[in-house]
């Protein structure tokens, strides 16, 4: 399990294994994973060998985070999703680019932002009462972010008919950076209904 | 403003916008780009109109607001373009809220803890206001796409993440799939169609259809997605359909001994 360093040397208990050798380990763990790994992800694997609290792990990937800044790498640790990655900086983006040969990186349309909008502040949300806001028919859109992994069902409302709710999963969050939906902009202001006591001029 | 604009002349006015509109171009006009060839909805339309006139939305003339949408619906039937149904029924609700406003006071109802007569145009402006705070919220979320979008972190799917262990199953490779898929053809009520089906299954709805299935009972075992299947068609659709979830990593599918009943399980979702 452990081929990340040779166990005939390494002690099983945590004062054998010196800070910054666990704080290698937190790195290459992030460095080779696809999505943010959360501390209880990285404990999970660290726990065979090295026993951590998970206030101390973060404190590790906390010091990892200050340490890229002060040598001014090309990579930041962001937290996302609720979990960290490595992620490059934005200078860097046309070259990536190149390198990958994008043209340009996938953006959504605005129907597909504003459907998406409605659901992240007021999830879970029936398609319904997302087309009572959005005033058209969103069907073929909460297909396509649903298809983009952006969306999930939820269940069905106990209601006649049993219309499906809709919520945004994490790949929604990593999309647009984020690490939780109470980080959406004006999250207070629209996560409540429009007043309904309106004052209307004459 | 000339309240007697007739439907040619209020096209001429805003023609130009929707010349330019029509063949596909942006229009800029100060700080906003008119994009597209045709408004996402009334909503959308009507925002775009308040915006224009800078009318105050808290005090909507609805005379001449509705003849301008109307005159946009007109326009669009000239152009050829298509006109969902919401935009017929924001017109007659627009025309509705006029004949209200035009009533004496007396013949409104009154709201009984007020001295204020409920205004007619109240409901609108509440929708508007909201999808309009939806929208300008929708930008800020370009906004933050667009700076995340330059930053890279690992692409390649070199090594997956630890996954919940599920661990009495074993996930089923791909020609125990198709052995299932192809025990299935053989079951003896299928018929070949005499036609061609006038109806496409498509893959879309078969997706829904397994989804759906697995929201009700948390997993499902293979055979069953095609129970009352009868056509060879909708078997492999829904095969594919089965593959392509699998592929998406929305499903999983497990036995618990090899060559046993494949169950269809549905995923918690890597980032759980």
């Amino acid at each position: 399990m452990t081929e990340l360093f040779d166990t005939e040397t390494v002690q099983t208990k945590e004062e054998d294994v010196p800070q910054d050798k666990v704080k290698s380990i937190i790195e290459a763990l992030l460095f080779v994973s696809k999505r943010p790994m959360s501390i209880r992800e990285i404990k999970r694997v660290l726990d065979d060998d090295v026993n951590l609290k998970e206030l101390e792990i973060l404190g590790l990937v906390e010091e990892l985070k200050i340490d890229y800044i002060k040598e001014q790498k090309c990579f930041r640790i962001v937290e996302i999703a609720g979990g960290f990655q490595i992620r490059t900086q934005p200078e860097y983006s046309s070259y990536i680019m190149r390198l990958f040969k994008y043209d340009q990186t996938e953006r959504l349309t605005g129907a597909a932002l504003e459907t998406l909008a409605i659901i992240a502040y007021r999830q879970p949300i029936t398609r319904a009462d997302i087309e009572g806001i959005r005033g058209v028919d969103v069907g073929g859109v909460v297909r396509v972010l649903y298809d983009k992994g952006l969306l999930k069902i939820l269940g069905r409302k106990e209601v006649p008919g049993r219309p499906i709710i809709y919520g945004t999963t994490q790949l929604f969050l990593e999309h647009f950076g984020l690490n939780a939906l109470g980080d959406l902009p004006k999250s207070a202001e629209l996560r409540r209904q429009t007043e309904t006591q309106i004052k209307l001029k004459l | 403003m000339n309240e007697n604009n007739t439907t040619p002349e209020v096209a001429t006015e805003i023609a130009p916008e929707l010349a330019a509109i029509a063949n596909g171009l942006g229009l800029k006009d100060g700080d906003y780009k008119v994009e597209l060839d045709i408004f996402e909805g009334p909503l959308d339309l009507l925002l775009y109109l308040i915006r224009k006139d800078e009318i105050d939305i808290y005090n909507i003339p609805i005379s001449r607001v509705t003849k301008q949408y109307l005159g946009y619906i007109e326009i669009m039937k000239m152009l050829d373009l298509d006109i969902a149904g919401e935009f017929l029924m924001m017109a007659a609700t627009l025309m509705l809220i006029k004949s209200k406003t035009l009533l004496p006071p007396e013949e409104r109802v009154e709201d009984e803890n007020e001295d204020e007569i409920d205004d007619p145009r109240l409901d609108l402006v509440r929708q508007l206001l909201e999808y309009k705070k939806f929208k300008e919220v929708a930008t800020e979320l370009q906004i933050l796409e667009g700076g995340h979008s330059k930053t890279f972190s690992r692409i390649e799917d070199e090594i997956p993440l630890i996954e919940p262990s599920n661990k009495r199953l074993v996930d089923v490779g791909i020609f125990d799939l198709l052995t299932a898929f192809s025990d299935v053809l053989k079951r003896g009520e299928i018929e070949e169609p005499k036609e061609l089906e006038e109806d496409e299954v498509s893959v879309s709805d078969r997706i829904v259809m397994i989804l759906q299935t697995l929201y009700e009972a948390e997993e499902a075992v293979f055979s069953r997605f095609f129970n009352n299947l009868s056509s060879r068609m909708e078997i492999a659709v829904t095969f594919l359909a089965m593959l392509e979830l699998m592929k998406q990593r929305k499903i999983a599918a497990r036995q618990s001994e090899v060559f046993g009943e494949i169950v269809i399980i549905l995923r918690e979702g890597e980032n759980d």
